[in-house]
C-alpha cells in the first residue's frame, strides 16, 4: 500500500512515516550493502571504508580451485533442492488444501516443524541419521537435508495463493471432460503461478544461504560454499569472503528479479 | 456435427436410494427419482435441504455412501467426473480468468482432442446460441454478470452434452435479468437435447422453466410433481408452504369428512387418513369475493379487516373468527370492476371445490 492510500493522515504524519520507512530499510540493508564496497578493497584485510581499491579479491576467489569447487556445490545443491522442494511443496500445498480444516491444520503444524525447530537441532538430527544411512558428506545427502527445509516455504506461498483461488474451476474443468491432472496443471497451476516460482525462489535461497546443517554434513570435495566461508572466517579474515558475498548477493538478486518478471508477466496474463 | 448430433440424444438419469452422510447428518436420506430423457427437471427447496450435494452427486463430485445413479442403462456411481460427460454450470460460474471468452467455451472440446479450427467454429457458434456472437475476443473481466453466466452457459452446452446439470445459475443476477434469463434458458432447452437438472431455492423460477419440480426437504424428495399439479394439489403442509403464496386454516374432521365454521367442506381430495389436525390451504388469488352457492363452492365466512393495495392486485385481509386471517389477493383489472367491500363489513369468500385442498398437520 502506498503512504499516499491512507486516509485521515495529515501531510506530516505521512511525511514521518516515510523517513521512518526510509530509516527501517536502510537499517536492513546496511550490513547487507557494506560487503560491497569492502570487496573491491586492496588491503589485506577487511576494513571499510576502504582505502584503496582493486579486484584482487575476486581474482583470488575466481582462481581458486577450491573456492570454486565450493561454489559449484552450493549451486548444484541449490539447484537440485529447488527442482525437488517445488514440485512436492507445491502438491503438498494442493493435498492440504483439498482435505478439510482440521486435517489441515494439524498438517501444517506438522509441516511447519523444520522451520520452528533451532536449526542446530535439525543439524545434528541429521548427521546421525545420516551417519546410520551413510549420507554424510554426498551430495544427495545435502539436497534432501535442504529439501526438507524448503518444502514449508513453498507450501506456505501456494497454500495462501490457493486460498484465494476458487476451486470450483477445478470442478469446472473436470466436469467438461479433464481428468483431475488435466484441471489441475491446465486451469489451476496457471493462476497459482506466481506462487509457485515464490516458493521455488525462497526454496533455492534457503538451500543456498544454509550454513548449519552444511557444517555438519558436508565436507571434503562435496563441501557447500557457505561451509568453507564460515572455516575460512574462523581462519583467517580476509576479503574474499567479502567478494563471495557480494558475488551471492548478485545472485540472490537476479533470482529475485526474475521471479519477479515473470510474476509481472503471468499476472498481466490474468 | 451433425453426427455428433445424432449421437447426442438426450438421457434418462435415474437415482435410487442414494445416500450421503457427513458425520451423522444424512443429507440424502435414500433418495429416488427418475428423470425423463429430455426433461427440464428443478431440485427445489430451502436452504441446506440438499439439492447442490444431490446433483454434486450427479456429476460425481460427491461420492454417497450407498445407492446408485444411471444415465440411460449405464451405471455412474463409480465413474469419475470427468466421464461423465454431463455440462456443468455453477453458481459462481466459474469461467477461468486468464482465458479469453472463446477459449473458455473452447476448452471442453480441446480436452476432447477437437482440431483447432472445429474447436473455433463450434464456440462461435454457441456464443451465438447465448447470444454472445462477437464476443469471443473479450476477457472474462470484460463482461457484465449476465454475460459471465452466458458464457458459462455456452461452455456447458458446447459440447453438446446429453446431460446438463445447473446449480443456482441465476441468483446473482439481479431480479429483472433473473426473470429475462429464465425464459431464455428455457427457449435453450427446447432447442437442446439434454436432459437438463437445474438446482434452485425460488420456487417462482422453479415453477416457470420446470417440466417437472421435485421439492426436497432435509434430504428426501417431498413431492414430485408437474408445476401446476405440485401448486393446486401439495401433497403436504411442506409443499404447500413452500410453493406459491398460502394461507392455512384449520378445520375439523367430521365422520369421514371435513367442516370449517360448521360448515361441511367439499374436498377436492380425499380426506386425509387418521384423526390428527387438519388444515385447510387457501391461495389468496382462488378465493372469490361474490361467492354465489353452485353447489360446487364452499363459502367461508369473514369480516373484512385491512385492504392493501399492491399494485398488480388488492390484498383484502378477512377475520375468519377465532382471530384467524386469511388474505384474498384480486387483480387490479378485476377490483376495479366490482366495488371491493368496506372495512368492517361482513362478507361470504368462496373456494372451489377443485380448489380445496386439506392436509394433516403431521405427514402420516
Ligand atoms: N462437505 C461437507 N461437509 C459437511 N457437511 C456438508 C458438506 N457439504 C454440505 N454439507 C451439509 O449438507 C447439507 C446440505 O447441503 P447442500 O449444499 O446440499 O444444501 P443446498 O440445498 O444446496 O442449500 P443452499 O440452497 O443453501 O445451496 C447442509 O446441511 C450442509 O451443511
Ligand atoms: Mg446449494
Amino acid at each position: 500500500m502506498a503512504i499516499q492510500d491512507m486516509p485521515g493522515a495529515s501531510p506530516w504524519t505521512q511525511r514521518l512515516l516515510a523517513i521512518y520507512g526510509a530509516l527501517v530499510l536502510f537499517f536492513l540493508m546496511l550490513p547487507t550493502v557494506i560487503v560491497i564496497p569492502m570487496s573491491f578493497s586492496d588491503s589485506q584485510y577487511l576494513e571499510f571504508p576502504p582505502t584503496s581499491w582493486s579486484l584482487r579479491w575476486y581474482r583470488e576467489y575466481f582462481g581458486s580451485s577450491a573456492w570454486m569447487s565450493a561454489t559449484w556445490t552450493s549451486l548444484l545443491v541449490a539447484v537440485l533442492t529447488t527442482l525437488l522442494a517445488t514440485p512436492l511443496g507445491t502438491l503438498a500445498a494442493y493435498g492440504m488444501h483439498c482435505t478439510s480444516d482440521r486435517v489441515r491444520n494439524s498438517l501444517q503444524l506438522l509441516v511447519l516443524m523444520p522451520v520452528v525447530v533451532p536449526s542446530i537441532l535439525v543439524a545434528v538430527g541429521v548427521f546421525h541419521l545420516y551417519a546410520i544411512v551413510d549420507l554424510n558428506y554426498s551430495i544427495t545427502g545435502l539436497v534432501l537435508a535442504h529439501t526438507a527445509l524448503a518444502v514449508p516455504f513453498v507450501i506456505i506461498t501456494v497454500l495462501s495463493s490457493l486460498n484465494n483461488y476458487d476451486m470450483t474451476q477445478e470442478m469446472a474443468a473436470r466436469s467438461m471432460g479433464a481428468s483431475r491432472p488435466q484441471a489441475f496443471l491446465g486451469i489451476t497451476l496457471p493462476q497459482i503461478r506466481f506462487s509457485v516460482l515464490t516458493g521455488a525462489f525462497l526454496a533455492f535461497i534457503t538451500s543456498l544461504d544454509e550454513v548449519v546443517v552444511a557444517k555438519f554434513i558436508s565436507g571434503g570435495e562435496n563441501a557447500t560454499i557457505t561451509r568453507r566461508m564460515f572455516n575460512a572466517l574462523r581462519d583467517q579474515i580476509d576479503p574474499t569472503i567479502a567478494a563471495i558475498s557480494t558475488c551471492l548477493i548478485v545472485v540472490s538478486v537476479l533470482a529475485l528479479a526474475a521471479v519477479q518478471f515473470f510474476g509481472a508477466r503471468s499476472k498481466g496474463r490474468t | 456435427m451433425a453426427a455428433a448430433a445424432a449421437s447426442s440424444q438426450s438421457l434418462p438419469i435415474t437415482v435410487s436410494n442414494l445416500v450421503k452422510a457427513y458425520g451423522d447428518l444424512r443429507v440424502l436420506d435414500d433418495v429416488s427419482i427418475a428423470i425423463r430423457p429430455g426433461e427440464f427437471m428443478t431440485l427445489l427447496g430451502p436452504s441446506g435441504s440438499g439439492k447442490t450435494t444431490l446433483l454434486m452427486a450427479l456429476a460425481g463430485f460427491v461420492s454417497p455412501e450407498s445407492g446408485s445413479i444411471r444415465f440411460g442403462e449405464q451405471e455412474m456411481i463409480t465413474t469419475s467426473p470427468h466421464k461423465r460427460g454431463v455440462g456443468m454450470v455453477f453458481q459462481s460460474y466459474a469461467l477461468f480468468p486468464f482465458m479469453s471468452v472463446v477459449e473458455n467455451v473452447a476448452y471442453p472440446l480441446k480436452i476432447r482432442g477437437v482440431s483447432p479450427a472445429e474447436q473455433k467454429s463450434r464456440a462461435e457458434a454457441a456464443l451465438e446460441m447465448v447470444k454472445l456472437g462477437g464476443y469471443g475476443g473479450r476477457r472474462i473481466n470484460q463482461l457484465s454478470g449476465g454475460q459471465k453466466q452466458r458464457v458459462a452457459l455456452a461452455r456447458a452446452m458446447v459440447f453438446e452434452p446429453r446431460i446438463i446439470l445447473m446449480d443456482e445459475p441465476l441468483s446473482a443476477l439481479d431480479k429483472k435479468l433473473r426473470e429475462h434469463m429464465q425464459i431464455e434458458l428455457k427457449q435453450l432447452h427446447q432447442k437442446l437435447d439434454a436432459t437438463i437438472v437445474y438446482v434452485t431455492h425460488d420456487q417462482r423460477e422453479a415453477l416457470t422453466m420446470s417440466d417437472r419440480i421435485a421439492v426436497i426437504n432435509k434430504g428426501r424428495i417431498a413431492q414430485l410433481d408437474e408445476p401446476k399439479a405440485l401448486y393446486r394439489r401439495p401433497n403436504s403442509l411442506f409443499v404447500a408452504d413452500f410453493i406459491g403464496e398460502t394461507v392455512l386454516l384449520p378445520v375439523q374432521r367430521e365422520g369421514d369428512g371435513v367442516s370449517l365454521q360448521g360448515r361441511k367442506l367439499k374436498l377436492a381430495t380425499p380426506t386425509p387418513s387418521g384423526n390428527g389436525p387438519l388444515q385447510l390451504v387457501i391461495r389468496p388469488e382462488l378465493l372469490q369475493l361474490d361467492a354465489g352457492d353452485d353447489g360446487d363452492t364452499n363459502t367461508i365466512a369473514g369480516v373484512v379487516r385491512q385492504t392493501i393495495y399492491q399494485g398488480d392486485s388488492v390484498l383484502l385481509i378477512i377475520d375468519a373468527g377465532d382471530g384467524r386471517e386469511v388474505s384474498v389477493r384480486i387483480a387490479t383489472s378485476r377490483a376495479g370492476q366490482a366495488s371491493l367491500p368496506d372495512s368492517g363489513s361482513r362478507i361470504a369468500l368462496g373456494l372451489h371445490r377443485d380448489d380445496t385442498v386439506v392436509l394433516a398437520e403431521q405427514a402420516p
